[in-house]
């Protein structure tokens, strides 16, 4: 949002008030979800945000950007609604409380860290995706990622959604979560790493590594 | 720089927690390239590594939920009053 834009909410361009509110509220929402316990109670949030917006727009100095002016009023109003229901906590407590180091995939995935050859290395591959030329969003995959994205912790689904669905920098979701950047990072890597897992579940696809079968439970299996 | 070389080779077990950082360019350089030199001989990876890529890079086309239309039409309709009789 420019300097032009700013004149133009004080001078009480409605139009300019509308385009800002379209282009924020599915962020805000998103960010106000993580403090309080409901849908409704989320855009409530970002209503009353609204709200003291277009009462502070005279006093906004421009120390920071709009962007992070309006998000830091939504989630100190959130954490104050979410204090009186008795949930709220900084979302880097929630981001530590669902870290529970998961790998990333499967280490079934892998052949043994004593094996011989190839410790560690791939005992499936991934196997390419059949992904159409018009990408991942479509075919059917595009219900499996949204309901891959759904079914994610509050703040891994917080951090993919303001990065990759809303295109946010780190920067910018750092300062809005108030996390760390290597905080930032592991939520995104969690959440990226999940709806990968959920698209390569709905596809099938894994190959047996061609290099080296003599570590993999199938051929146990077949053995026994 | 030179102690790089005395470092165990990555194995891809290793790869797929690196790789958010990886393509955050995140990573110390001398990882990075550690990194770099295992896609080169690694198919499997290589593959992880497009399809995490592909991940981040087609969400953006996910249609993200707004508030109620009355809401906001309701809000802009209080800028009109509201900047009009401050």
């Amino acid at each position: 949002m420019t300097e032009g834009n700013i004149t133009a909410l004080r001078r009480g361009d409605a139009d300019a008030f509308a385009t800002l509110i379209d282009r924020h509220s599915p962020a805000m929402i998103r960010v106000a979800m993580a403090y309080v316990p409901s849908r409704a109670a989320a855009e409530e949030a970002v209503q009353e945000t609204w709200i003291a917006v277009m009462g502070g727009i005279d006093g906004f100095e421009g120390r920071s950007s709009l962007k992070t002016w309006i998000f830091r009023i939504l989630t100190n109003v959130a954490m104050r609604s979410g204090a009186r229901e008795r949930r709220s906590v900084p979302f880097s407590a929630l981001a530590d409380a669902e870290d529970t180091g998961e790998p990333s995939v499967d280490p079934d995935r892998f052949l043994p860290l004593d094996h011989e050859l190839f410790p560690g290395h791939w005992a499936m591959m991934p196997s390419r995706w059949p992904t159409p030329d018009e990408g991942l969003l479509a075919g059917e995959t595009r219900e499996v990622i949204a309901a891959a994205i759904a079914d994610l912790p509050m703040a891994q689904r917080t951090v993919i959604a303001l990065r990759d669905v809303e295109g946010w920098s780190s920067e910018e979701v750092r300062e809005a979560l108030e996390i760390s950047a290597g905080n930032q990072r592991i939520l995104l890597h969690r959440a990226r790493s999940r709806v990968r897992n959920a698209i390569e579940t709905y596809y099938g696809a894994v190959t047996a590594e061609p290099m080296d079968d003599t570590a993999t439970k199938e051929t146990d299996d077949r053995r026994a | 720089m030179t102690d790089e070389h005395e470092q165990p080779d990555l194995a891809c077990i290793d790869v797929v927690e690196l790789v958010t950082d990886y393509l955050e360019g995140a990573l110390p350089a001398a990882t990075a390239r550690r990194l770099e030199v295992h896609l080169e001989t690694c198919p499997g990876c290589t593959e992880y590594v497009d399809q995490m890529r592909a991940v981040a890079g087609s969400l953006g086309g996910l249609p993200e939920d707004s508030l109620p239309p009355e809401v906001r039409d309701g809000l802009i309709a209080a800028f009109r009053g509201f900047r009009r009789h401050p």
